[in-house]
This record gives structure tokens, sequence and C-alpha cells, in this order.
């Protein structure tokens, strides 16, 4: 067994992916961390306090995890799901009454739950620490910007099984928007839109109408939302979280008392 | 065992007779939770933990607790009606939404608590005892965070296999559900909508919140307690946020769940959901009560003048108030910070301010409106 592990480990096309020896010594755990991509994460040698379960929560580490969860079980529901008005519903149903032990609904639904829940906590373990302090005050910006993303990716993606409780929580949602001041045609301020007696904010025009493609949550809205649920969003939060852990890096590491 | 256990979970159903002392905390419970007191006894919650953290940071403090709540769960469980909402698939996250935040809150007070007697004792804290020393990301890091994941993920396929994603009725908009919900993580704002109309409490409030949280880190002037639970060094700030996250986040989503029903109304958790269930509405706006009820008047035609007392009241509050009290009991805080910053903080301090204000004027004087304009969809 030893030896066909060394065997393995000595081969070329081992040596050919893992440019260093086993990391049990300073120099290849070094070499482990730097010339891994992903690993290249983390800086070499972190603090203690830093990464104790009780100092950190691990919550932005969890948050991370679960969108790469969400990325993988949506990558796989997008292959069942068309998002039009008349299939919509037939395919997320199908999903339950075709597959035994389906787990891939429900492991895209509850951890969508939960990582709005460990979105929460980490911005509140973040405040609790003070790691918003100097030098860290524009992570803490990204990261309100990642908190409004990951609300928002969850709301798009409420809509998509197109049943009753999606689409009246999305009514109920996007209604606010009709009351938005000057922009929507029930917000303070929207009658002084107008021009020669001709109002220009209405319901068929103003930002509600925007949001939805239409008067109502119809089509329009799901084709809408299914494009920023699964290809807009996702794209902006991947970036700005590339963003944030550079910045965690950059800024000092996690943080710590000086 | 595993029978024992099946019928405690899918208790409910049949009413059951709960004996004077069951009925008794039920209709206890029914009674705290209705909204006004809902509030107040969570402000009162909040302040006494803050005041007593020394002993509400003890371990066997927050055992007794969830011992308590456990017991009050499985009590509760028996209950139809607080078995048919609390077993609601999609309320799973909210009871771990309630018991995560309650648990790291004691984390974290309870670290502040020892951090701030080690600081008085002139000892490190505990994060800068380990802060010294340093270990390498293979193997500390990586393999506790491995673990981690591993232990994560299983507990999520358990829970996927045990709980099937719900899915309803196909969508009909002509058939409006009672009651509508927004997704749970915005019920708290949903909660606003009681007290003001959606464009304060579905546009204008959420903006504020995104514009104060990104303002955080510049308006926080306090160098200390940079990287360490604390809470002697930092105490606006933390209660500030306390007051904040746990009461007008936390629990008004938890109040939105599982105590507002059709119509939003409020219902207790031991309450049948009753589509009949009336509140009475008899707010009054201040425009009434200032030309009827005080100079005995009709109310003017005019909506300016009508609506005049509201406007001079918050003219004063938003535009009078910052710079007096910045000339007088916050005078070395506007020293500190400077103008530009003390004036943002008022300003989005007021607005949070203005929903208790709201709250606790409604509750007490039935207040509508402060400046009611339904003409140009004007009311605050
Ligand atoms: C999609 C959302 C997010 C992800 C994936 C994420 C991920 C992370 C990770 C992995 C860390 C390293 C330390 C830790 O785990 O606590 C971190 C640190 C940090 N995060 Fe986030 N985060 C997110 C959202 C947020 C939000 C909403 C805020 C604040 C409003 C925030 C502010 C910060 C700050 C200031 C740090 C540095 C903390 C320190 O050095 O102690 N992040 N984030």
């Amino acid at each position: 067994m030893t030896k066909l592990l060394k065997y393995v480990r000595e081969s070329q096309i081992w040596k050919s992916v893992f440019r260093h020896g086993y990391p049990d010594t300073p120099r290849n755990r070094t070499l482990a961390v730097l010339s891994n991509v992903f690993l290249h994460l983390h800086p070499v040698k972190v603090r203690r306090s830093g990464i104790r379960l009780s100092y950190t929560w691990c919550m932005g580490g969890l948050t991370f995890f679960l969108f790469l969860i969400l990325t993988l079980t949506g990558l796989l529901l997008m292959f069942y799901y068309r998002p039009t008005a008349d299939k919509a519903y037939e395919d997320i149903f199908a999903l339950r009454e075709h597959v035994p032990i389906g787990v891939m609904r429900e492991m895209h639904r509850w951890g969508a739950h939960l990582m709005v829940i460990s979105v929460w906590l980490h911005m509140y373990r973040v405040f609790l620490t003070g790691s918003y302090k100097p030098p860290r005050e524009f992570n803490w910006n990204v990261g309100v910007i990642l908190l409004v993303l990951t609300l928002l990716l969850s709301f798009t993606g409420y809509l998509l099984p197109w049943d009753q409780l999606a689409v009246w929580a999305i009514t109920v949602g996007t209604n606010m928007a009709r009351a938005t001041p000057f922009l929507g045609h029930e917000g303070p301020g929207a009658a002084l839109v107008s021009f020669g007696g001709i109002d220009f904010i209405h319901a068929g025009d103003d930002v509600r109408f925007g949001l939805l493609a239409g008067r109502f949550v119809g089509e329009g809205a799901l084709l809408r939302f299914y494009v920023l649920h699964c290809v807009g969003f996702p794209l902006i939060a991947a970036t700005l979280m590339a963003v944030h852990f550079w910045r965690v890096r950059k800024d000092g590491g996690i943080s710590g008392p000086l | 065992m595993l029978s024992a256990l099946a019928m405690l979970l899918g208790g409910g159903g049949e009413p059951v007779n709960d004996g004077p002392v069951g009925a008794a905390i039920k209709n206890f419970s029914n009674w705290l939770t209705e909204p006004t007191r809902y509030s107040i006894a969570s402000i009162l919650a909040v302040a006494g933990i803050l005041y007593f953290r020394k002993f509400f940071a003890k371990v066997w403090v927050i055992t007794a607790f969830f011992a308590l709540s456990t017991a009050y769960f499985v009590f509760a469980f028996q209950d139809p009606n607080f078995n048919a909402i609390i077993t609601k698939p999609d309320n799973v996250p909210i009871v771990i939404l309630f018991a995560t935040v309650i648990f790291f809150t004691w984390l974290s007070l309870r670290r502040a608590v020892i951090n701030d007697e080690r600081t008085k004792r002139g000892e490190p804290t505990l994060e800068g005892e380990l802060a010294k020393q340093k270990v390498f990301t293979w193997p500390d890091l990586v393999y506790s965070e491995l673990i981690c994941l591993v232990l994560f993920t299983a507990g999520m396929i358990v829970w996927s296999i045990l709980i099937t994603a719900p899915i309803e009725e196909p969508a009909a908009t002509a058939r409006t559900p009672n009651p509508s919900k927004a997704p749970w993580y915005f019920l708290g704002l949903q909660e606003l909508l009681v007290y003001f109309d959606p464009w304060l409490a579905g546009v204008l409030l959420p903006s504020f919140i995104i514009v104060g949280l990104c303002a955080i880190p510049y308006l926080d002037m306090n160098p200390k307690g940079n990287g360490y639970y604390t809470f002697e060094e930092r105490p606006f700030a933390i209660a500030f946020f306390w007051v904040g996250f746990l009461l007008f986040w936390v629990s008004f989503v938890i109040l939105g769940t599982f105590l507002r029903g059709p119509n939003w109304s409020f219902f207790g958790p031991f309450e049948f959901w009753d589509l009949h269930k009336l509140e009475p509405m008899v707010n009054v706006d201040l425009s009434t009560y200032f030309w009827v009820d005080l100079l005995d008047k009709p109310r003017p035609d005019n909506p300016f003048v009508r609506e005049a007392p509201g406007i001079v009241a918050l003219i004063g509050y938003f535009l009078v108030l910052p710079p007096l009290i910045g000339k007088t009991v916050m005078k070395k805080m506007v020293e500190e910070m400077g103008m530009v910053r003390f004036n943002v903080f008022m300003h989005l301090f007021l607005w949070f301010a203005l929903i208790p204000v709201k709250m606790g004027l409604r509750w007490t004087v039935n207040l509508k409106y402060f400046i009611g304009m339904p003409e140009y969809f004007f009311n605050v």
C-alpha cells in the first residue's frame, strides 16, 4: 500500500499536477498553499486567533460554501427547468413526482434559506468584533453589497417555481416599487413628473413595470427573474466575492487585536 | 423510541385537552406576543441582558435557556395551531435563525465579558493571546475547513431527504391567498407597513438601511474594539446594533412569520388563523387631532394648511433637532466627528428612531399619519 502510494506520488503525472512533496515540512506546506490557485486564497500562515471557530463562527466561509453548493445544484436544476409560464410549474412538480429521493431541489431551497441566515450572522460577527474599523472599511462595504446581492438572488429565485407562494410573494415584494418617490405611479411626487398635461409616470412605465416587464407578475417577469437569478446576479456576486477575499488578505488577514 | 419521536413531531391535528397549567401557559404566550407587548418585552430584554451581562454570560444560563425552550417546543408541538405554523417546511429555517442568533449573541457576550475583565486586570484579550502565534494554513486551517464542510454537507443532505421542498397550487393571478406574505427575510419590512406607507417602509427605509450600513465604518470614530469582542470599550455601538439587528431585523422576521396571519392581523402562537378576525381600525391623523380636537374647527381644505402641524413637527424633528443637539448635549461629539459626519449620522439615526417613535404613538394615541396627503401619495 505504502509502496503503491509512493509509486503514484513519484509518477510523472502526479508531479506534473502537484509541484511539491507531501506537505509535512515547512517548505512543502508553504508550497502547497502558494502553488494551488484555490488554496492561494489563504495566506501561507495565519494567526491562530483568526481561525478559531469561537471568533469567526466560520460564517463567512459557510456563506461562500453555500454559494458553491447553490451554484452546483442550481446548474443541475437548470437542466430540467423551462422558464415559461406554462412549463415552469410543471417542471418543478415533475422533479418531485418523478425523481426518487431527489435532493437537488431541496438542497437548493434549504441552502438558499441558510445562505441568507449565514450572511446575516457573518455581518453580525464582523460588527461585534469591530472588524469594519480601519483598515477594513472598504471590505465592509463590499460585504454590504454582497448582502444585498444575496437577498436579490434569493428573491429572484423565489419566483421560479411559479406556484401561488412564489407569485404572490413576488407580487407583495414588488408592489413596493409602485410607491417609489417620483418613479412609481403611486409614489409621492410622481404627479409632478408631467409635461403639458401628460403624465409621464403611470402603471405602464414606472419602475415596477420595469422590474416585472408588465403590469403584474407574468411571463415577462418570470423570464427577467430567471435570467437575473441564473446569470446576472451570480456573476456579479462571484466577482465581488473575489474582491472580498482578496481584500481580507490585503487588509492584513482576519482581524485581530493589534 | 422512533415512534414516540414521530408522534411528538407529528402531534397536532386533534385539539388536545391542556389541563389548567397547559392552558395558562398558552394563554400567557398568546397574551405576551401581542405586538405591543412583544416589542416592549424585547426592548426590556435587550436592555436587561446588556446591563446584567455578567450573569447572562454564564454557561448554565444559556444551557437553561435552551433546555427550557426545548421543553416549551415539545409542549407546544402538541397544539394543532402551533404545530401547523412551526412545521411548515419553509419555516424550519426561521427556527434555525432563532436558535443560532441567540446562541451567537450569547457567545459574543460571553467573550466580551471575559475580555473586559481581562483588560481591567491588564491582561491581553482572548484574541490577543492567540494572535501572537502563527500557524501554517496547511494543515491547520485547510483540515478544519474540510471537516466543517463534510459535516455540514452531510447535515444538509439529511435535511433534504427528510423534508421535501413544498410546492403549492399553480400560480393564479386572480386568486389572492390570505395572508400574502413577502419572502421571509423581508417580513421585517412588511411589518413596518403596519406603521408606514409603502414608499417609506418598502423603498426609503430599506435604502437608508443599506446606506446606513455602508456608512458605519466612516461614522464610528472609536478606534477601540477592533479585532476582539468587547462591550465596555464600545457600549453605544454594541447596544445600537443589538437594537437594530436583534429587535428590528431578526425579531420582526420572527414576528412576521409566526404571529401574523390573514389580513396581517396578529395571532398568538396558539391561536387559530381565523380569516374573519378583524382588528378595529381607529387610527387618527395628526391633522384631525390638531384642527378638530384641539381647535374645534373643521379641517381646512387646502392640504398644505391642513397638514401644517405635521409638516412643522417633521421639519423640527429633522432640521432643527440635529443642530440643537449638536450645539448642546452632543457638543463633544461634533468636535470629534466634524460637521459632515455628525449630520449624516444624525439624519440616519433620526430616520431609524422614527420607527419606534411612530410605533409608540400608534400604540398610545392611535396616530395614523403625521402628514397625511393622500392627494399626493405623501403620507408620513
Ligand atoms: C456573499 C456574502 C459573503 C461572503 C461569501 C463573505 C465571505 C467572507 C469570508 C470567508 C471572510 C473571512 C473571515 C470570516 O469567515 O469571517 C470574510 C471577512 C469579512 N467580511 Fe465577508 N462575506 C460576505 C458578506 C459580507 C457582509 C454582508 C459583510 C458586512 C456587511 C462582510 C464584511 C466582511 C469583513 C469586514 C470581513 C473582514 C473581517 C475580518 O477581517 O475579521 N462580508 N467574508
